[in-house]
C-alpha cells in the first residue's frame, strides 16, 4: 500500500516538472514548491528569462512565442533526464510561456535543487543551454519596423556544445 | 500516409501548417524533403535551406532517418526559445 502511494507521488512530481503555459508564473511560488518537504537539498538555483526592450540594436516592443505541442514536452523531458544522469540533483522545474508577451514579462523559468550548490548551478545552466538549441520554440519580435522571426544565434550552439 | 507539419517562419512562408502526403516512394526524411521540394518553386527554395531542422514523431532527426506511413514529420527553422 505504501509502495503504491510512493509511486503515485513520484509520478505526480515528475508530471509537474514541465509546464508550457500562456499564463505568467510566480518566482516565489515556484521556489516554495522546490523547497516544500525537501529537507535534503541545501541548494536551490533558479533562472528566469525575461523579454528585453532591445535586440541587435533595435527597439523591441514585445514578442510572440510559438511552439510545437508534444515535441516541446518530450524534448524538455529528455534534457532534464540527461541532467539527472550527469549531476546529483533533487527537484527540477521548467516553465516556458507561449503566446504574446510584452517587455519585462517573464518567458522562462528553470529551477533545480541539489544537496550542494555545484550540481544545481551546473544542471540549471545545462538545461537552459539545451533548451535554447533543442526545444521547439520560436520567437517573433515586434519592432517599429514590424514583426520578424528571430534568427538562431551561433553562440547558443557553441554554448550547448561545450557540455 | 505521412503527416507533415511546419512551424514558425517556414509555416508562414509556405502558408501551410499541416499536410498529408502518400508514403509511396518515401523511405527517409531526405526522400520526403525532395518530394516536398518538387511541389513548386517556393517549396523548392525553402527546402534548399540547409539550416532547416526535422523531427520524426517529436524527436529531432537527420535526413537519413527512415520514415513510414503513420509517422508525423516536422520541418522548422532553428529554434529560438528561452
Amino acid at each position: 500500500m505504501q509502495a503504491v502511494s510512493k509511486q503515485r507521488l513520484k509520478i505526480k512530481i515528475m508530471n509537474q516538472e514541465i509546464s508550457i503555459q500562456i499564463a505568467d508564473f510566480s518566482l516565489a511560488d515556484e521556489v516554495a514548491l522546490l523547497e516544500q518537504d525537501n529537507a535534503i537539498d541545501g541548494a536551490i538555483v533558479t533562472f528566469t528569462g525575461r523579454v528585453r526592450n532591445h535586440n541587435n540594436g533595435m527597439d523591441v516592443s514585445g514578442l510572440t512565442l510559438e511552439h510545437y505541442p508534444g515535441m516541446t514536452e518530450k524534448s524538455l523531458a529528455k534534457i532534464i533526464n540527461i541532467a539527472k544522469t550527469r549531476w546529483n540533483i533533487g527537484r527540477v522545474k521548467v516553465i516556458h510561456r507561449i503566446g504574446a508577451l510584452d517587455i519585462g514579462e517573464q518567458i522562462v523559468f528553470v529551477g533545480v535543487t541539489s544537496k550542494h550548490r555545484h550540481d544545481a548551478f551546473a544542471a540549471n545552466e545545462f538545461i537552459m543551454d539545451f533548451l535554447k538549441v533543442q526545444a521547439p520554440f520560436w520567437k517573433k519580435e515586434r519592432t517599429e519596423q514590424g514583426e520578424a522571426w528571430l534568427d538562431a544565434k551561433a553562440t547558443d550552439d557553441s554554448k550547448a556544445q561545450k557540455w | 500516409m505521412i503527416k507533415v507539419v511546419f512551424f514558425a517562419a517556414l509555416r508562414e512562408q509556405l502558408n501551410c501548417g499541416e499536410l498529408t502526403i502518400s508514403s509511396e516512394n518515401i523511405t527517409t526524411v531526405a526522400d520526403l524533403k525532395q518530394q516536398l521540394a518538387s511541389r513548386n518553386e517556393q517549396y523548392q527554395a525553402l527546402f534548399a535551406n540547409t539550416s532547416l531542422l526535422s523531427a520524426v514523431n517529436h524527436d529531432m532527426v537527420d535526413g537519413e532517418q527512415s520514415i513510414k506511413s503513420g509517422d508525423e514529420v516536422a520541418f522548422f527553422p532553428p529554434v529560438t526559445g528561452g
